[in-house]
């Protein structure tokens, strides 16, 4: 954060008098990762250990395991449930600690959670969402012996297939400290600030209304603490977001609720919705009961009824009346930068060229797949192509025009793990938004009600009173640190493993990857 | 302004207990009665009151059926006795192609009428076969090609089925030479199609004629029904299209001037049959309906270059495979050579093409429309929205579970009008988003789809050599 200040404060000409900053003094929020336990009494674990009626409550169990997973309290004669999230599995057997085999009544029995089954699906797998939730819980990548199989989910597609081919050893020994993740956002080389932000991502838009004010908050401390962004959606700012106006993106949408001069200007980068992988070619959508009458007055709409945003822009037809779009917003905030985020038809690269020559610094492709609010059925999966496609094509059309170092792309949609993220950077993005997996963080499981009655049944989702506040806001934040932390390391160790020193220069190396459905053969260029 | 195309639709609660996805597994041994999950955990209330909602046996089943999957009452649990797996009556459901969830999400459809609506992104998988195996297109921020769509209210999903001519032709005077060939508008690109013989209910024959009439489009019915069904058919013909084998001795005349589209099945006596037909009633419409088996392709392609022919019916089976084939093509990729095939002989305009067979939901009948069809027709959806699992008992002769034969005529008339009506609905918003304003825009509009293959070609394929 403290470099991106003074880079600002080299360009205070840029500031004409009537432009408005924050006065709230910002919020410093620190990176320090602290133990953020499952918010729930029964964390759900992969494999569960069955106690049979053979046990004499000998204690030896207790006694061997190093994670605590078995807990007799002195004094008691029955152990307590046992915490069969820090267990193992199987790898166990290979240590001296394994409980079922140490078991003097061979009392104890080891199987996969059947329950997990039905949690998670094909994109997202139980293994992903256990990952994730390690992290967020711990601040570090899962241990090995958790075997979570998170590099590749289950699609079947995309990144499912893509691996990187890394080297036996690395072809430069580097140390963490020589690797750099940060992201610069300006290319234009315009009058208007560099911004520097410390990991190559930033949080997705969900508005005050698809997501909790806690939720939102947590998000935007969040972002402070890796001086990154947090993204308010459609839909308003809320005062409450002030302290943390130098890490929000605000959004134009095209519904345009919310969007006033005076919140324009708080902020170091607006962003220009036309389109969301969500829910590709239709408008936002927030369902009649989710206008709670705090979300009715920010977006100066009626209580309870439905909000359509339409699409698409009905004042943009043209790259000339998106530039006129794009003047606008620059004239009113002389300092921000502009992002244009849209979805992934079959001219994406078109767009995105169009939408540089008309003045802006971030592509944003937000593919098919992604999302996490409310959206038709029949759009999440049938409606433009997935993001591996559309980055891969962009990149190279950049490249043709001449302009790839011009413009920052930005991608999203559908990306779930740190590995995905180095992934999607590889085919060509320079960094990328995450949505879905800051919600995971916060104990969300993808059960996809985000959208009936009164939201999210884990209080994420939700605008309803009772449900949000079963999440608390200093948790909520420690969670997503955590995430970015374990993200951040990971990250670091993937560089390290392919001897790259920053994450700029892992962008279009394709030549690191491999797809497992190829024959991964060297292709002369057409 | 001409009158809006509306479907009238209302709620119609399903008649049998519902088959839920999630169950909820509750191991009471141990449990301390401390009423945690019952009182606060369920934020949808499914335990609360508990018996206040037991009152019958369909209530136990909707009780744990209706279970969301929110894990709240798993995790919450003072003792952690609950468990949640995945209901194995609904994992056995349907075939390989009418899966679990194209059934809940059909009778979901069915019970209002309303589009499928979730959050959290899509869960699936990164394509699939078939109709899986493609996207389509949607309009970003310039188009040159875009209609300027303001609104939903201005997409039109009427098609035309009948011979156009190539070209109008004019006399000295300026006056139309000749006489336009006749055309029927449906207001939906959907006709419902006789169900497969060994699926068929007598009993729904009514049920059919009047969603027809309720939904504006017609049903396709074997003219052997037409005695037990008379009264019924002679008040709607105009929603009706008798099918008749080639080789049968022919419908009453006083029928055929009364009907406007026919169907007739291929045969070698197919120019005859229609010749005949249209001395009786030269405005009718005649459809010829292939089978897409080992030839059917070829055989449409050579109908459609004959004159006598106004519009094929192609059709495969119900999971949209070549019939009779070991390995078969799907029935999009016939209609994508089909219809690439007229257009070379630059005859596609003169022919309507009906794709039948695979259309399972509503993305499918935009999807097989973008690859060349200029409508379809959908018959084991319509079944599934009246409580159909798919079991496929019927098909080996014994009784049917959902007691379809059962229903009663406002259920089925409901369920299925709310279906199509849905269906409806979804294709005007993917019509939406592509920027397409008519549906008749839509046949064939391969630039708003994108392929599997050819993305893949053109991304992976260029950075990871061939495909294995």
């Amino acid at each position: 954060m403290a470099d991106s200040l003074v880079q600002e404060n080299k360009t205070p000409q840029i500031l004409p008098e009537n432009t408005l900053k924050t006065l709230v003094p910002p919020v410093a929020v620190p990176r320090a990762v602290k133990p953020a336990p499952s918010r729930y009494r029964n964390e759900i674990a992969k494999y569960i250990i069955r106690r049979s009626s053979a046990c004499t409550f000998c204690g030896k169990c207790a006694e061997v395991c190093p994670y605590g997973v078995h807990v007799l309290k002195p004094g008691y004669k029955l152990f307590l449930a046992p915490h069969l999230n820090v267990c193992i599995g199987p790898s166990c057997q290979q240590t001296s600690h394994y409980c079922i085999d140490l078991c003097p009544n061979k009392a104890l029995k080891m199987v996969e959670n059947p329950m997990l089954k039905a949690l998670g699906d094909y994109r997202w797998t139980p293994d992903i969402i256990l990952a994730t939730w390690k992290m967020a819980e711990t601040g570090e990548p899962p241990s090995p012996d958790y075997n979570y199989e998170y590099e590749l989910g289950a699609s079947g597609g995309g990144f499912d297939r893509l691996k990187f081919k890394f080297p036996e050893k690395p072809p430069v020994i580097l140390s963490d400290d020589e690797i750099d993740t940060s992201l610069e956002l300006n290319r234009r080389l315009d009058d208007r600030p560099q911004i520097k932000i410390d990991v190559p991502w930033y949080g997705g838009g969900m508005s005050f209304g698809s997501v909790s004010n806690v939720t939102q908050l947590a998000k935007a401390r969040a972002a402070v603490a890796f001086n990154t962004f947090t993204c308010t959606g459609e839909g308003g700012y809320m005062e409450r977001m002030r302290p943390y106006d130098d890490h929000v993106i605000t959004q134009v949408a095209t519904g345009l609720f919310g969007v006033r001069e005076e919140t324009i200007q708080r902020v170091r980068m607006v962003e220009f919705k036309y389109a969301q992988g969500a829910k590709p070619g239709l408008g936002g959508h927030l369902l009649a009961d989710k206008v709670t009458p705090a979300v009715a007055r920010m977006r100066e709409t009626v209580t309870g009824i439905s909000l359509f945003s339409p699409f698409p822009f009905h004042s943009v037809y043209s790259i000339e009346d998106h530039k006129k779009h794009m003047d606008w917003i620059k004239h009113i905030n002389r300092r921000t930068l502009v992002s244009t985020k849209v979805s992934t038809p079959a001219d994406v690269d078109m767009v995105a060229v169009g939408s540089y020559s008309a003045g802006t610094h971030i592509i944003h492709l937000d593919g098919g797949y992604g999302g996490t609010g409310a959206a038709p059925d029949i759009a999440k999966k049938n409606i433009a192509m997935p993001i591996e496609y559309a980055v891969i094509k962009v990149h190279r059309f950049l490249v043709q025009e001449g302009i790839r170092d011009k413009v920052t792309m930005i991608a999203s949609g559908g990306l779930r793990t740190v590995y995905d993220i180095a992934k999607i950077i590889a085919l060509g993005a320079d960094g990328v938004v995450v949505g879905t997996s800051e919600l995971v963080a916060l104990g969300c499981l993808r059960c996809s009600r985000c959208e009936s009655g009164r939201g999210c049944p884990r209080g994420i989702a939700t605008t309803d009173p009772e449900l949000a506040e079963t999440v608390d806001l200093d948790w909520g934040t420690q969670r997503i640190i955590n995430l970015y932390n374990a993200w951040r390391k990971e990250l670091v160790s993937i560089l390290k493993r392919l001897g790259i020193r920053s994450v700029r220069e892992l962008r279009g190396r394709t030549d690191l990857l491999m797809h497992l459905d190829y024959e991964n053969k060297p292709v002369n260029p057409k | 302004m001409p009158k809006k195309y509306h479907i009238e639709t209302k709620k119609i609660p399903r008649r049998l207990p519902s088959i839920g996805k999630f169950g909820i597994v509750d191991w009471r041994e141990d449990c301390a009665n401390c009423h945690n999950c019952v009182k606060k955990a369920c934020v949808y209330d499914r335990y609360r009151q508990e018996t206040d909602y037991i009152k019958n046996l369909n209530d136990i089943n909707s009780l744990f059926f209706d279970c969301m999957g929110c894990f709240s009452c798993v995790q919450k649990c003072t003792k952690g006795l609950l468990a949640i797996t995945v209901n194995p009556v609904y994992e056995h459901m349907g075939s390989s192609y009418f899966t679990p969830d194209i059934i809940a999400t059909t009778w979901n459809q069915a019970d209002t009428a309303s589009i499928p609506v979730s959050g959290a992104g899509y869960r699936g998988k990164f394509s699939g076969t078939g109709f899986d195996a493609m996207w389509t297109d949607m309009s970003e921020i310039v188009r040159p090609t875009r209609d300027g769509i303001h609104g939903r209210e201005y997409i039109s999903t009427s098609v035309d089925i009948g011979r156009k001519p190539r070209l109008l032709t004019f006399n000295e005077k300026g006056i139309l030479d000749g006489k336009l060939f006749s055309l029927v508008e449906l207001p939906i690109p959907l006709i419902i199609d006789k169900l497969p013989s060994k699926y068929f209910f007598p009993g729904l024959l009514p049920v059919f004629i009047e969603t027809a009439r309720r939904t504006g489009t017609m049903v396709i019915i074997d003219w052997e029904n037409f005695a037990s069904i008379k009264d019924e058919a002679q008040r709607n013909l105009a929603n009706i299209i008798f099918h008749l084998d080639v080789d049968k001795p022919l419908i009453p005349p006083e029928i055929l001037r009364q009907s406007k589209l026919i169907e007739i099945s291929d045969g070698a006596n197919l120019e005859k049959r229609i010749r005949e037909i249209k001395t009786i009633n030269p405005d009718l419409v005649i459809i010829a309906r292939v089978d897409l088996d080992a030839h059917g392709e070829q055989r449409a392609i050579e109908l459609a270059h004959q004159p006598y022919i106004e519009a094929i019916h192609i059709v495969a089976d119900i999971s949209g495979n070549q019939v009779n084939a070991d390995k078969p093509i799907f029935i999009k990729d016939a209609l994508r050579r089909i219809h690439t095939s007229l257009v070379k002989s630059g005859i596609r305009d003169e022919v309507t093409i009906i794709a039948g067979g695979g259309i399972a939901l509503a993305e499918h009948l935009a999807k097989q429309m973008l690859c060349g069809a200029d409508l379809v027709t959908v018959n084991m959806p319509l079944l599934i929205a009246l409580e159909c699992r798919f079991c496929q008992n019927c098909r080996d002769g014994f009784t049917c579970p959902a007691e379809i034969e059962k229903i009663s005529r406002e259920y089925g008339v409901g369920r299925m009008t709310n279906l199509i009506a849905a269906w409806h609905d979804q294709v005007i918003e993917v019509m939406g988003a592509m920027g397409i304003r008519e549906a008749r825009r839509l046949r064939g509009e391969a630039g708003r789809a994108m392929f599997f293959e050819d993305l893949e070609e053109d991304t992976f394929g260029r950075l990871f050599g061939a495909r294995k």
